[in-house]
């Protein structure tokens, strides 16, 4: 098994004790970014990248991926305990988790949240070490058509798969598309829509705008809802731990469903939100106890953190082997490949095996310890989560402004990124979705060279699309889910019909 | 809810707000469309012009802008729930204008006392706490900035005047 050797000499780069150091701070930064209101996965990475500019590349993604790790973990402490979901995706945990809390069972909750957590991120993990080299070497024969192709895909999906209205995602997804196209076309030198402006010569980072939708947007919704944090009192022992993991084998089953759930919308950019929700979903419709489902069922708390971390974990496959992140935090992390010089795509399974493999490896240690941190460290963040929101709104303030400022070195950011927080604002509350914006925003440049290229490559006809099998499949079905809303309306409607016309005979 | 009080409450309807965004994002697609026509959005001897590309994003983001907007407008049931209670959007503006006020600050003293009055004035105005437990934190944290930043990774931050007659 070629796959496991390599994940061996993984697990040699992580003998370095330095990086596993790196690896802890991550997890506990991961995990109070989790915690925090108006931070995120992705806002948190973002705003420590470029702290991360002098690291080796290794080091750097796996402290960086590490704190993706512990904020999924995050958001379930503050879902079930307070009944605030730190993060989109622990909406679903809520459901189940906080009445569990309310009866005294908040220990109980927890370490199955943890667990499931854990679970999902494992078997994600599995897949990309044994899926991962497969689909690289497969890519490697990819051209640009074929690159672009897999991009159309990524981006109609968001049509086709998403649950805002079609037209508001082609609309946010653009826009990201137009930020990106903004400063020096990288084939022709010609400058685009500057305006005359020096400022707006380097273009818009992705990674101001992801700290402003994100952050400052999140920190402006919280406060809209006028948060008080009320939450119950959490007490996890060695005895609940393992009482708890007696009754989880029940679930396997369902585990299972949930991981792959949330794996195959990992690697489509479905995102973990969708995928807890789904997971949730299927868990009440074939638990054998789907009633009490919303009353404080454990199996409810299990299935969407299974899926939600199947997800965050799987996105990682296409962002490795393709250059393509599977959600917005892999977004992020691919940003931080391309500043630290690697080219992300099927090469750097051939030519930066150290580091892909490193991580990988560090995907296995980091979701160990992480389930051993937040079970151990559980009390210690439901404290920071009292600290009262006037005290902690300004601090979240501060470092987001930090942040922004660090990526260029230009106070200009600033101002940028609290531009993108209203914007970002606005957008959450009239169902404009940011996941396709900032996929957009990373992906613009890659996905118009490799659209060019293929342009110059058939002297600009667009047959090559469909000149082979693969590129004729890959859009084909991209083209099938960016018309889905349309198609699936008319099937609703074909359905429709021949009901009325049963009805009447 | 009473209604006089959820009329209070009012300020703009759903639907106001979506037909507004999508003009905006009208707007954005016509500036979007018309620079890349500029420079070019043709095909050249050597291929696609550097407009290319953008041109049609735009033409897309129009394209579906004018979709929401029309399926806002002919709506046979418009959303006609408010927006945003006039209480929530006091809240958001508490923390939206200290903000602004606080990022054009920065450029005239540097990020270290800046962070340090924003924090101080939004402890004071939102959370009513007394000097001795502001002090401390708004203090604080960008000490702590500083030290780790400017210190621990080297990355200096925007700094003001009073930072320059510290010799800083």
């Amino acid at each position: 098994m070629e796959a496991l050797s390599s994940l061996i000499a993984g697990f040699g780069v992580l003998a370095d004790p330095m990086n596993i150091v790196y690896m802890f701070v991550g997890i506990m930064l991961g995990v109070l970014i989790g915690v925090l209101p108006g931070l995120g996965g992705a806002n948190g990475v973002a705003i420590l990248l470029p702290l991360t500019f002098s690291m080796s590349p290794v080091s750097a993604i796996i402290m960086l991926s590490s704190i993706y790790w512990g904020a999924l973990f995050g958001g379930a402490i503050t879902s079930i305990l307070f009944n605030i979901p730190g993060e989109p995706w622990s909406v679903a945990t809520t459901f189940d988790g906080h009445p569990m809390a309310q009866k005294g069972r908040a220990g109980e909750a927890l370490t199955a949240a943890f667990t499931g957590s854990f679970i999902g991120a494992f078997i994600a993990v599995l897949l990309i070490t044994f899926l991962a080299p497969v689909i690289a070497k497969f890519a490697l024969q990819f051209g640009p058509a074929e690159f672009f192709a897999v991009y159309l895909l990524t981006f109609c999906s968001f049509v086709g798969m998403g649950r805002e209205p079609p037209t508001k995602v082609l609309a946010a997804m653009t826009l990201g598309f137009a930020l990106a196209a903004v400063g020096i076309d990288t084939v022709t030198g010609q400058l685009r829509m500057t305006f005359g402006s020096v400022e707006l010569l380097r273009g818009f980072d992705f990674l101001v705008a992801v700290i402003g939708l994100f952050g400052v947007g999140e920190i402006l919704l919280t406060m809209e809802e006028g948060l008080a944090f009320k939450g119950k009192s959490a007490a996890i022992n060695a005895r609940v731990v393992f009482e708890t993991w007696k009754q989880l084998p029940r679930f396997w089953l369902g585990c299972l469903r949930s991981a792959a759930v949330g794996c195959w919308m990992g690697i489509t950019p479905g995102g973990a939100t969708p995928a807890s929700f789904m997971s949730y979903g299927l868990a009440k419709r074939f638990s054998k106890r789907g009633r009490e489902f919303g009353k404080g069922e454990l199996e409810g708390v299990v299935m969407p953190e299974v899926a939600a971390h199947a997800a965050g974990t799987s996105a990682l496959l296409p962002m490795l082997t393709l250059g393509i992140p599977g959600s917005p935090t892999a977004a992020v992390l691919l940003g931080g490949l391309l500043i630290w010089g690697l080219q992300p795509g099927p090469l750097l399974f051939v030519e930066q095996k150290d580091f892909v493999w490193g991580l990988i490896a560090s995907i296995y240690l980091g979701n160990i310890a992480g389930l051993l941190v937040v079970l151990t460290t559980v009390p210690l963040f439901a404290a920071i989560l009292r600290v009262p929101f006037s005290v902690i709104a300004p601090i979240i303030l501060v470092v987001c402004a930090v942040g922004a400022y660090t990526v260029h070195n230009a106070t200009m950011d600033i101002a940028v990124m609290l531009v993108f927080g209203v914007i970002g604002y606005l957008f959450k509350k009239l169902d404009y979705p940011l996941a396709p914006l900032v996929l957009a925003l990373v992906l613009g440049d890659m996905a118009e060279s490799s659209f060019r290229q293929a342009m110059l490559v058939s002297q600009g006809n667009l047959g090559i699309f469909w000149s082979n099998p693969l590129v004729g499949s890959i859009v084909t079905l991209a083209l099938v889910m960016l018309f889905w809303p349309l198609i699936g309306a008319v099937l609703h409607r074909l359905r429709g019909d021949r009901a009325k016309a049963a009805a009447a005979e | 809810m009473e209604s006089h009080n959820a009329a209070s409450e009012h300020t703009v309807t759903r639907r106001t707000m979506d037909i507004v965004v999508a003009l905006a994002f009208m707007a954005v697609a016509t500036l979007v469309m018309v620079d890349s026509w500029r420079i070019g959005a043709r095909w050249a001897s050597d291929g696609p012009q550097a407009g290319y590309f953008p041109f049609y994003v735009g033409a897309i983001m129009m394209v579906a802008s004018i979709g929401t907007l029309l399926k806002c407008v002919l709506a046979s049931h418009p959303d006609r729930s408010n927006f945003v209670d006039r209480s929530q959007l006091r809240s958001v503006l508490q923390v939206l204008v200290p903000t602004t006020a606080y990022v054009v600050l920065i450029n005239l003293l540097g990020l270290y006392v800046s962070s340090a009055i924003f924090i101080a004035f939004f402890m004071w105005w939102l959370g009513k706490y007394k000097l001795p437990l502001i002090l401390p934190v708004a203090i604080g944290v960008p000490l702590v900035l500083f030290v780790m930043f400017e210190i621990w990774f080297l990355v200096p931050l925007p700094k003001g005047p009073i930072e320059t007659a510290l010799g800083y």
